[in-house]
């Protein structure tokens, strides 16, 4: 069994982000990007389904600018075995994203799909329901917990739900989407970094796969949030308890 | 304008998240009718959507789709009950709130009718212009949907709090119809089976729905440690978060982790204990009425967005509160409550 995993390139999360003077979007110039650390997470899920001889290879896919290669490099280093780039420059909603991803598994045939469940930057949370969606496969999303079960060709699949776990059984195909607790990525080491560098990555463009990513939304502007402004500091835990119950109005 | 909301139910009701969806529905437009959409199976169904039809009153039908197919909230049988019933009734707008089952099956729905959803909705500007935070809530983004039909999105429940009552007479109840599935059925139905549901020990409230939210960061020093925020929490009726630092420590499991990657909530009363404030935790706390940092380091940058500030040792500081608060704090929490509790508690006015 192939797995396929699709990865983005956001803002590094640890970078507090700057909104665009001109309200037309965060600031990307000069500023540190680096894997969507959900896709990390399903990139080291990956891994450790073909680590445990479920599959036979791990296929990274990174959509958008170029410079996706650098993501994709990451992926390799990290030991998937081949990278898949398509590159766009305008920007890629998840319905087209979704769309792209169809062509490719129509191409690379694999067996499971595993996703971030939602990149930082845009915070949709929608391509990995998207992509099941259009290729009719069933869905574990938020995962927390996955057992493939090859026999039975079905995967097992903890998913983190409003107040508790849900466990549902997949049939394979399917299409997971990772979440915080599912597993610790591992560091790229040095030699899988010089290793990653050899590695293929093939390239496609959104017209040689035939899908069409003209975009049924648009961003009118991007603004920051109102800032909230500091408080008071207080002396001691009597003045907050007094604060608390006769200003807030909270206790 | 036609609204379908996706409504979630559990023990015969549909929850307080789907009533706010049913809000912002209404302010879509002044003459949309709105159309509730449950799928299920069973009694708890037909009690579900005898609640529903009078849980709000801009409601103009409750549409009820009964099948085993239904019995567990799976997604692919429920985007294709939406793709049906949209097929046939041509809404101009579907929501759902933004929780665990608006997220799961909206998006799936949206593909199947070539659409994309807008995700986290926190204000509707216009009928198709909506404003949404990106960047974990760190910047806003206005966007507009310039796609065919239906226009679909997620809301954020806490932004559209439920402001009107519940019908009360039975005349002016909302007609409930069953949705035809003689031609339901599909490729993907089937592939997904539910085997179980493990719920949270509700020894505290949840977190996206409490009033109230107490959280620990690094300065607790340990899991044992931990378990003082628990206990003021418990006297707070709060539910207790933490920070990825504190996750990352091993003091509590990441269930709890409040911020960009972690829970996002907005309570009335937010307290942190031995937070520093990093952009990725205070993400997750922006829109919180009131907070409270308790830290040793005065120059800890939780203060620069605290309302209150104490700086000091929170070892003693805790200890100290739980002597001095008031007992019979705990008051109602909207998401926990059964059916009859939250209608009264949507009529309080205090």
């Amino acid at each position: 069994m192939k797995i396929m995993v699709a990865i983005k390139r956001v803002v590094d999360y640890a970078v507090k982000i700057r909104v665009k003077p001109d309200r037309t979007g965060v600031e990307t110039q000069n500023v540190k990007m680096s894997m969507n650390p959900f896709c990390e997470i399903a990139i080291e899920e990956a891994l450790r389904i073909k680590e445990a001889g479920f599959a036979s290879e791990v296929v990274a896919v990174s959509m958008g600018p170029a410079q996706c290669v650098d993501t994709l490099r990451t992926g390799l280093a990290m030991g998937a075995d081949r990278g898949i780039h398509v590159e766009a420059t305008a920007p890629l909603y998840p319905l087209s994203v979704a769309k792209l991803l169809k062509a490719l598994v129509e191409v690379e045939n694999p067996g499971l799909l595993l996703l971030g469940k939602q990149a930082i930057d845009d915070d949709c949370n929608q391509t990995g329901q998207m992509i099941a969606g259009l290729l009719n496969w069933p869905q574990g999303t938020f995962a927390s917990k996955v057992v493939i079960d090859k026999e039975k060709q079905a995967v097992t699949v903890d998913r983190e739900v409003d107040g508790g776990l849900e466990t549902l059984c997949l049939d394979l195909p399917a299409v997971i989407t990772t979440d915080l607790r599912l597993n610790q990525p591992r560091y790229a080491t040095l030699p899988n970094i010089m290793k990653a560098k050899s590695k293929p990555i093939k390239k496609f463009t959104p017209q040689e796969l035939n899908v069409d990513v003209k975009p049924d939304l648009e961003v009118v502007e991007v603004t920051e949030p109102p800032k909230r402004k500091a408080g008071i500091i207080l002396s001691s835990v009597d003045e907050l308890i007094d604060k608390l119950k006769n200003e807030a109005h909270v206790i | 304008a036609s609204t379908l909301v996706l409504a979630e139910h559990d023990g015969g009701s549909i929850n307080a998240a789907s009533v706010s969806a049913i809000t912002a529905a209404g302010s879509l437009s002044k003459d949309s009718s709105i159309s509730v959409l449950l799928a299920g199976s069973g009694p708890s169904l037909r009690e579900a959507a005898e609640h529903a039809a009078s849980c709000h009153p801009s409601i103009s039908q409750v549409l009820v789709a009964d099948s085993d197919k239904f019995t567990y909230p799976l997604a692919e049988p429920w985007a294709q009950l939406v793709q049906l019933v949209q097929q046939k009734n041509g809404y101009s707008h579907v929501i759902a709130a933004s929780g665990s089952f608006g997220k799961n099956i909206l998006p799936r729905a949206a593909a199947l009718l070539d659409v994309s959803p807008v995700t986290d909705v926190i204000a509707i500007t216009e009928s198709r212009q909506f404003l949404r935070p990106i960047y974990a809530g760190n910047a806003l983004c206005t966007v507009r949907y310039t796609g065919a039909d239906p226009c679909m999105l997620t809301i954020r429940s806490t932004s559209f709090p439920v402001t009107s009552k519940p019908v009360e007479s039975a005349s002016s109840r909302s007609p409930i119809s069953q949705v035809d599935l003689s031609t339901f059925g599909g490729d993907s139905i089937g592939k997904s089976r539910f085997v179980k549901q493990t719920s949270q020990e509700a020894e505290f409230p949840d977190l996206a729905n409490a009033r109230v939210v107490v959280t620990g960061g690094r300065g607790l020093k340990s899991a044992e440690n931990f378990k003082m925020i628990e206990k003021l929490a418990g006297k707070l009726g709060a539910a207790v978060g933490a920070t990825r630092a504190a996750v990352d420590a091993g003091f509590v499991p990441n269930d709890l982790q409040v911020g960009q990657t972690g829970k996002i909530v907005a309570p009335e009363l937010y307290i942190a204990f031995g937070v520093s404030g990093a952009i990725q935790h205070l993400a997750g706390i922006r829109d919180s009425k009131v907070i409270v940092a308790v830290n040793k380091d005065a120059d800890a940058p939780i203060f620069k967005v605290a309302d209150y500030g104490l700086v000091g040792d929170l070892f003693e500081i805790i200890p100290e509160l739980l002597e001095k608060l008031p007992e019979n704090l705990i008051r109602g929490d909207v998401g926990q409550i059964s059916l009859s509790g939250w209608v009264s508690l949507g009529f309080d006015s205090s």
